[in-house]
């Protein structure tokens, strides 16, 4: 088995018109940045984004959206430091919002790749983000209920890849990395390093590559924090 | 009233000591983005809570010297941070499980509105602006205490501690304290009680710059502040 792929254009290349992306990241920390520019080379439209933000300066998701490939994005603070792409689209009305709390945002797709499709949650309780929502009481408590959210492709930043697609990740960049890995239909992922397997120790791996698709090794990627600071624009 | 008001009331930084005050050795802590995170630096010596930020770290510590960040070692506000000895990565799933899960002892948020009841108004103005909620809705629903740092009224002069929150709310019932610029206030079966009030003002100027009835459970203690100012 070897899931490798030679350059990031093939890693991408299944991605098309349409198609309902998560794509991994917190801010810039474990952001694939490389993998979404290649995305923007390509060009496909209409695309369903999933990210716990809504992009930052001109580089990353802000570059997707400033070349009109978004129509939705699903996120839980699209508010950021410098959100000028995300601010100026939705204000034109040409970006469909949908706002989930951050916690609910992760336990839908944590729930996607366990293949449950609905969990009761007290996040939003009584407030405008649970309207329309089944709510149930269990035990004096109010929750409620909240669907799986899947996709068809997640965009991953791994820091050691074996070619059968076990990863790890470094620091505080692992945040939505596993959990997109396992609710999207194709996972592909950007590595640090690709290794042979046993490369990793099997104590070690987050990501059992049962979860993983296609990996491209980006041997030294760029931190998007680092982009933005320098006000580089993609492409 | 407002000059004197001015005058008298208390900083960001000194509101963030008076809630570090409370925070216990060992205590799993979260700090909402912006005034919150201040409380941080305000931790009585000799006590050790560990901090809990929502992106995926437990036992994160102070910002690196400038030129040392590492931008995959983040906190929930974007800004660089560093580890301690025991610190822990988790991902996104597991950090709102320790947030559902009631792991946590206190989350401490700031406020647009609190009301009497407990319901909290922070994460939209309902004014047309573009909603961002965050992980607030997470933590107000499940950490074991939820408090607030605030301004006592807003800039206009009108009490953010209110009867019922007329903004879109966060949580209902969520909010166990608030730490505002002039007291130190709870909330008890639906009503505000007064804990600590700042010495030069009366009961009933608090009164009259509170949105809704002040009970008094027991004696109310002189609101002081020491050392405020001077991060630790």
């Amino acid at each position: 088995m070897d899931k490798t792929v030679p350059s990031l254009a093939d890693a991408i290349a299944p991605i098309g018109d349409g198609a309902v992306v998560m794509i991994a990241g917190f801010g810039g920390s474990g952001a694939p940045v490389e993998l979404i520019h290649a995305l923007i080379d390509k060009g496909p439209k209409n695309l369903t984004v999933i990210n716990n933000n809504a992009g930052n300066g001109h580089v990353g998701i802000a570059a997707m959206i400033e070349q009109g490939m978004v129509s939705k994005i699903v996120c839980s603070f699209p508010r950021s430091s410098d959100p000028v792409a995300f601010n100026t689209a939705f204000t034109a009305g040409t970006l469909e919002l949908e706002v989930v709390p951050q916690g609910t945002l992760a336990e839908r797709i944590r729930a996607a790749g366990a293949g449950i499709p609905a969990f009761y949650t007290a996040t939003s309780y009584g407030t405008e983000l649970a309207e329309g929502k089944p709510v149930e009481e269990f035990d004096g408590k109010h929750y409620v209920r909240e669907r799986w959210l899947r996709a068809d492709f997640a965009l991953i930043k791994a820091d050691t890849a074996d070619t059968m697609g076990n990863l790890t990740y470094r620091m505080a960049g692992r945040n939505f990395n596993p959990i997109m890995a396992m609710a999207a239909d194709c996972t592909i992922v950007q590595a640090t390093r690709i290794v042979e397997p046993g490369g990793i120790p099997p104590e070690q791996v987050v990501t059992p590559g049962i979860f993983t698709d296609r990996i491209v090794e980006i041997a030294a990627p760029v931190q998007e924090e680092t982009l933005i600071r320098e006000g580089a624009v993609y492409p | 009233m407002s000059a004197d008001l001015t005058s008298l009331k208390l900083t960001n930084d000194q509101i963030a000591w008076r809630a570090a005050q409370d925070i216990e050795d060992g205590a799993y802590v979260n700090l909402g983005i912006g005034f919150p995170e201040r409380v941080a630096q305000y931790t009585v010596p000799g006590r050790a809570p560990v901090f809990h930020t929502e992106n995926g770290i437990l036992n994160f510590g102070p910002a690196p010297a400038a030129g040392e960040e590492d931008w995959d070692l983040i906190n929930a506000g974007k800004k660089a941070v560093t580890l301690k000895p025991g610190a822990a990565f988790f991902h996104h799933a597991d950090s709102f499980a320790m947030v559902r899960g009631g792991h946590l002892d206190v989350a401490i948020l700031g406020a647009f509105q609190i009301a009497e009841n407990g319901d909290l108004a922070n994460w939209s103005t309902g004014k047309g602006a573009i909603p961002a909620v965050g992980g607030a809705m997470d933590l107000v629903q499940s950490a074991k205490r939820v408090a607030v740092l605030t301004d006592h009224v807003t800039k206009n002069g009108d009490p953010k501690l209110v009867k019922r929150c007329t903004m879109p709310l966060t949580g209902v019932g969520c909010v166990t304290r608030i730490y505002s610029s002039l007291a130190v206030v709870d909330v008890v079966d639906g009503h505000f009680v007064l804990r600590e009030k700042l010495k030069a003002m009366s009961f009933d100027d608090l009164q009259a710059l509170t949105g809704a009835e002040l009970h008094v459970d027991g004696t109310v203690a002189d609101l002081i502040v020491e050392g405020a100012g001077a991060p630790v």
